[in-house]
């Protein structure tokens, strides 16, 4: 367990839940108010993310993915609101930053590649971000990618179609069983 | 009756105040219930109890306006999207950090009772005693077998559910049928008890949570969404408990948005005749006149008030003669603990969300053992399944990684230490020569700090838990230590001591000021030590007790 694991535990225990605590516990230089940074995002822009999203959690069988939990329109309620300053800019810089990536691999913009391409595009985007992070300093900004799959990873489980079509959620348990049957397969837990 | 006369006033409206107005009113008085906060209904009032994790637009997050808005409440789990108009506003209500000090409040009806842990244990005979034998701070005026009635009584009300489990120094009490541990921990349990045997126990954690009906409440439906109040009654509230109870007999009387500024002290009589307050709308100051006060307004600010009060005759306030009013703060020191991964149980899974977890009591500094530090501390954890935001960045991006997150993952265990902080004189309050509040009145200047025994300690919180962890076989065991700032354990205690000398103390062994019989003080404040137990269970049977008191001494015309 690491210390967010940990912190998040405790809070746990204590009655709370952080989530994307790797985000809340970041910061820097708190936002102008001149302007709602959410004004920057174009219908455009969250068309992008959802397909972002999609390709990071694809629509399978059982359930729906990235776009159909809307988690475009998440991302930029969060970068809006949560991201300090810097971290939105690197953020929305991203979203021209990895449409010029899918230009210089496939020639043509990532809303243009196919699924494969895409899934191609955006895993060879993830390992660079694992490289990113293995030199990275702390005053280093957060790699856009990295924010695009956290932001992707939160939103997409914590909606509605990630809660209940991709995992299980119950609003009321009734009772509690602490030693209950468990196959491979079968669902975890939404909370 | 004249207008704003009552036979009681109590101050503070959460946990103990909440107990003091439903003691005396059921006891016949005619009480004023004077509230600093706005009012939260029962049910009614809590806006966010049914609502989804998806309907939060940030997930239960915090923004940066919110992280600009508590610049105290960021600093820990508290400031979060899905309660946080229970916490107090920290820009109409500063303080002073002349040390940093994290004060967690709640200004409303219920106070820190809506969003309180629930965990409730009783402090064992060695915690009454410890000050005397090793000579800190000063002596509790009372014994265990004195409050042991005291804790059957409020237990029978507020419901705590939990096992008996014969520990001398965790003595058990009147409980609802215990919650379960789940299977790793049942498996924990016993390979504790294989290798400890006797020396150290895991017991599901005791828990303000019903598991059996009681009047107007149903049981814990497993929500675990305690914190946002619960539409259910499932756990002691204010609002699931005492106020209805005190309502119920038609003797109370409920004002939301009174501050309470001071004390009215009539010096002739040596008696408190009311109190002063500030209206928190209309900033009229209004006084309200009783035979007694209960002050349960907050560790703090109970003391707060007394510092305000009587200062014609005391300078540094109501209680002060003793020197110690404001001294000797006490918290619990935590953030300190271990974790481990537990192998198999792959078959195995949990249904419900338990408002609990395990309970580790105290194995240090009993019987001959002596460390290099006095006192103990005890574990509250849990053992789960790791969810999707375990890590995974080997599994890249798409169906993979999918397939692979909407499965539970490992069992892990991880636990936390909190420690008994010990009352110094010169950790403490008092009031700020500049600061003032939105209503012009004085703020409090904190200055407390942990100390050796404390620093101490935190390593053998740090190690034993690993030690437990490592003995019994689990793997990759890892010890962590999160920093920790008094008064982030949320029980602040100890500024207006009870004790036997009126030299040494605030409160005498019925909680009543030295200096004003007929002025109470039950909440935190009044702790003369802190043993390393939540403490709100002990201020419900000192408030009960005290109340009891009060109203047999008004009998007899004492007071």
């Amino acid at each position: 367990m690491n210390r967010r694991q940990a912190v998040s535990r405790v809070a746990l225990l204590l009655g709370g839940t952080i989530l994307g605590a790797e985000f809340f516990l970041s910061g820097c230089k708190a936002p102008n108010n001149d302007k709602n940074f959410a004004d920057n995002f174009t219908e455009k822009d969250i068309a992008f993310l959802n397909e972002v999203a999609e390709t990071i959690i694809p629509t399978t069988p059982d359930s729906g993915g990235g776009k159909a939990a809307k988690v475009g329109e998440f991302m930029k309620i969060m970068v809006a609101d949560c991201y300090f300053e810097n971290d939105q800019k690197v953020f929305y810089a991203g979203i021209e930053k990895l449409n010029q990536a899918s230009k210089d691999q496939f020639s043509k913009g990532f809303m243009n590649l196919s699924a494969d391409d895409r899934t191609a595009l955006l895993t060879k985007l993830n390992d660079e971000v694992k490289e990113y992070k293995k030199n990275k300093k702390k005053e280093d900004p957060t790699h856009y990618f990295d924010m695009m799959k956290q932001l992707t990873l939160t939103g997409y489980f914590t909606s509605e179609v990630g809660c209940t079509q991709a995992l299980r959620y119950e609003a009321v348990p009734g009772r509690y069983d602490g030693a209950m049957d468990y196959k491979k397969g079968d669902k975890a837990w939404a909370t | 009756m004249a207008e704003n006369v009552y036979d009681a006033i109590v101050v503070g409206s959460g946990i103990s105040g909440g107990w003091a107005a439903k003691e005396l009113t059921e006891k016949g008085l005619k009480v004023i219930l004077l509230e600093r906060g706005e009012n939260i209904e029962h049910v009614k009032g809590y806006k966010n109890a049914n609502k989804d994790p998806w309907e939060f637009p940030h997930r239960g997050g915090r923004t940066v306006q919110m992280i600009e808005d508590y610049p105290v409440l960021k600093r820990d789990y508290p400031l979060n999207e899905t309660n946080l108009e229970y916490w107090t506003n920290e820009k109409d209500c500063p303080y002073e950090e002349i040390k940093r000090f994290d004060w967690y409040r709640g200004y409303h009806v219920g106070g820190r009772s809506l969003m309180w842990g629930r965990q409730s244990y009783r402090f064992g005979p060695q915690d009454f005693e410890a000050n005397a034998k090793e000579g800190i701070g000063v002596d509790w005026p009372i014994r265990y077998n004195e409050i042991a009635p005291w804790y059957d009584y409020a237990e029978r009300f507020a419901g705590i559910s939990g096992s008996k489990d014969n520990i001398p120094h965790l003595p058990d009490g009147q409980f609802q049928k215990p919650m379960d541990l789940n299977c790793v921990e049942k498996d924990v349990q016993a390979r504790i008890k294989k290798q400890f045997g006797d020396t150290r126990h895991l017991t599901i954690g005791r828990v303000a949570n019903i598991t059996e009906p009681l009047p107007g409440r149903t049981n814990c439906q497993y929500r675990n969404k305690c914190w946002l109040g619960c539409p259910f009654g499932g756990y002691f509230s204010t609002q699931s408990s005492t106020l209805p109870a005190a309502m119920k007999t038609g003797n109370l009387t409920l004002r939301p948005y009174s501050i309470v500024t001071r004390v009215l002290y009539d010096k002739d009589k040596k008696r408190a005749t009311g109190v002063e307050i500030v209206d928190a709308e209309t900033h009229q100051t209004i006084e309200y006149k009783a035979k007694i006060v209960f002050l349960c307004a907050s560790a703090f600010n109970s003391t707060w008030v007394l510092m305000n009060s009587a200062t014609d005759i005391w300078p540094e306030g109501l209680g002060s003669s003793s020197g110690e009013l404001g001294h000797n703060v006490m918290d619990h020191h935590f953030r300190v603990g271990a974790s481990a991964e537990v192998e198999g149980f792959d078959d195995k899974y949990y249904f419900g969300r338990r408002p609990t977890g395990f309970y580790v009591p105290r194995f240090r500094n009993l019987g001959n053992e002596k460390r290099d530090y006095l006192r103990g501390f005890g574990y509250q954890g849990a053992a789960s399944r790791e969810g999707w935001g375990r890590n995974v960045a080997e599994l890249g991006i798409g169906v993979q990684l999918k397939a692979a997150l909407v499965e539970p993952g490992k069992w892990s265990i991880g636990m936390t230490a909190f420690g008994e902080m010990l009352p110094y004189h010169d950790n403490k309050i008092s009031l700020s020569k500049t600061l003032k509040d939105k209503w012009g009145l004085p703020t409090l200047a904190m200055d407390v700090e942990i100390k050796e025994n404390e620093k101490k300690m935190r390593i053998d919180m740090k190690n034993d838990g690993m030690e437990i962890f490592e003995k019994i076989g689990l793997k990759n065991v890892n010890g962590w230590d999160s920093d920790y700032a008094v008064g982030m354990g949320i029980h602040e205690m100890g500024t207006a001591r009870m004790g036997r000398d009126p030299k040494t103390s605030v409160l005498n062994g019925n909680n009543q000021v030295w200096d004003a019989p007929n002025v109470f003080v039950t909440d935190g404040a009044c702790m003369t030590s802190a043993s390393c137990v939540n403490p709100s269970l002990t201020y419900m049977a000192l408030t009960a007790r005290a109340v009891d008191f009060a109203v047999s001494e008004l009998k007899k015309q004492n007071l």
